[in-house]
Parts: C-alpha cells; structure tokens; sequence
C-alpha cells in the first residue's frame, strides 16, 4: 500500500455523494443562507468530479472548466448574497416559505 | 498512501457535508463547509491539480465563506424554525435522494470499471504555467467572458445594497 491509491470511480462516487447531500440540504431546508450554501456544495462536488476526469484523461481542460466554474459560483456569491440581504430589509425574516409574494 | 489520504479526507468531507445540511445553525453549516472545501482541496492536491487546490483555499474557503460569515452576522440569523413539511414531501424525500445517489454511482461504476488507482505525480499539467497556457490561448473567449460577468455581478451587488441603503 506504498503508492497504491484508489480508483478514479471512487472519486466520482465521492463526488455523487456530495452533490445528492447538497440537493438533500436545497430541497429539505428552510433557511435561505444554508440553501444557498448548499447550492455551494453541489457546485464543488460538481468541480471534483471536473478535476477527476481530467487526471483521467491526462488533460487540463477539466482544470479550466472547474476554474470557470470557480469564477461563476463567486459572482453568484456576491449577488446572491446581496439578493437574500434585500430579502432580509423587506421581510426581516429568512425562512423561505414567507416570502411568497409571487403565490397565486 | 495515497489510499489512506483519500479515505481521511473524503470523510472529512462527507461528514462535514452532513453537517451543513443537518445543522440548525448557518454559523454551523457555513464553518461546515469550511471543512468540506479545505478537504476538496486537498483531493485536487491528490488529484495533481495544485493550482485548482490554491484557488479552491483562497477563493471559497477565504473569499466566498468570508463573504456567508459576514452576511450571517450581518442578518444575525439564528436557528431556522421547522415549518410543515407536506406529508408526501417528507416520506419520498429522503427515498427519492438514495435512489437518485445509487443511480449516480451505478451509472459511475458501469463508465469507470478500470481498477488502475490514481496515482499521486502522474498528471503533471496542474500547475499554474499550463493552466494559464490554455487559458490565455485556447480558452481566450470565455476568460474574457467571465471578465464581463465579474464585472456585471459587481454592479448588480452594489446596486441591490445600495437602494436599500438610500430608502
């Protein structure tokens, strides 16, 4: 077991568990800061499985598209931050299902 | 090694996965994820990918968690209540997730059958020279994309602050 490491499915799998506890965390809690991270978590389980693939492939390509997606899930950060903070002002509360001003 | 590096820190980063998601507290969930992306990090690091590692500690574990700490703290936000769940929502829930994950990992295990472990050292092409390379000449486009998007998700944030500053 000196240098012997895992297989790359392992990886994926890790990453699948990530993403399903993130969509888990998305769907089942009421608190609009922790939906939002876990949104954050399916996107790094997403960039795992980027990375893994592109050692699988020998090739950097995956690097880029994980840094991509690096960038997007920053920019998402700051207005999506700055979305739940007018929220907040309007509402003073941060459980989701009391803003339903768009229902019916 | 290798092996037993990946098993340590991919627990960490499921437990600390569960964590987020279970925790009653954001301050809990947010310093969860603290956990989840530092032990991403070093998997890149496993992986080869060292710039990606660097990039995943300072921009999500330092730029973006900084920015959910501060926001917490900001609104102040406390425990969340639980509310009614429908009854069918919270019985096929949880099945429904389990089923979505084994489907995952059996489409998974059914296009990556090749037992070769990973090796540590044999992707070399992770480090920040051929990453820039490739972003600088073939990805040129969309690098300049994200530039505009950068830019735009700046001013969308100020503007979305600065009107409830003024009322």
């Amino acid at each position: 077991m000196s240098a012997a490491g895992v297989p790359l499915s392992w990886y994926l799998v890790l990453g699948a568990v990530m993403f399903v506890l993130g969509a888990a965390g998305f769907l089942l809690r009421r608190n609009i800061i922790t939906m939002f991270m876990s949104v954050e978590l399916m996107l790094n389980a997403v960039n795992l499985s980027f990375v893994a693939l592109a050692y699988h492939l020998g090739r950097v390509d995956g690097l880029v598209l994980a840094f991509f997606v690096m960038v997007v899930a920053a920019a998402e950060a700051a207005v999506g931050l700055a979305i739940i903070l007018t929220v907040f002002r309007n509402r003073t509360s941060l459980q989701i299902d009391e803003v339903q001003s768009l229902r019916n | 090694m290798d092996g037993v590096l990946f098993l340590i820190f991919a627990s960490i980063a499921v437990v600390c996965a569960l964590n987020v998601v279970l925790q009653k507290q954001p301050i809990a969930s947010a310093l969860s994820l603290v956990g989840v992306m530092g032990s991403l990090a070093m998997l890149y690091l496993l992986l080869g990918a060292q710039f990606i590692a660097a990039v995943q500690v300072i921009v999500y574990a330092g730029a973006v968690m900084v920015l959910f700490v501060m926001v917490i703290m900001l609104l102040n936000a406390g425990a969340e209540r639980p509310t009614g769940a429908s009854v069918m929502a919270s019985a096929l829930g949880g099945p429904l997730l389990a089923v979505l994950l084994l489907v995952l990992a059996y489409v998974i295990l059914l296009a990556f059958p090749d037992p070769r472990p990973v090796r540590f050292g044999e992707f070399r092409q992770g480090g920040a020279a051929e990453l820039g390379y490739a972003l600088f000449t073939r990805y040129l486009l969309p690098f300049e994309l994200t530039s505009v998007l950068v830019l735009i998700a700046i001013a969308g944030a100020v503007v979305l602050a600065w009107r409830e500053v003024r009322k």
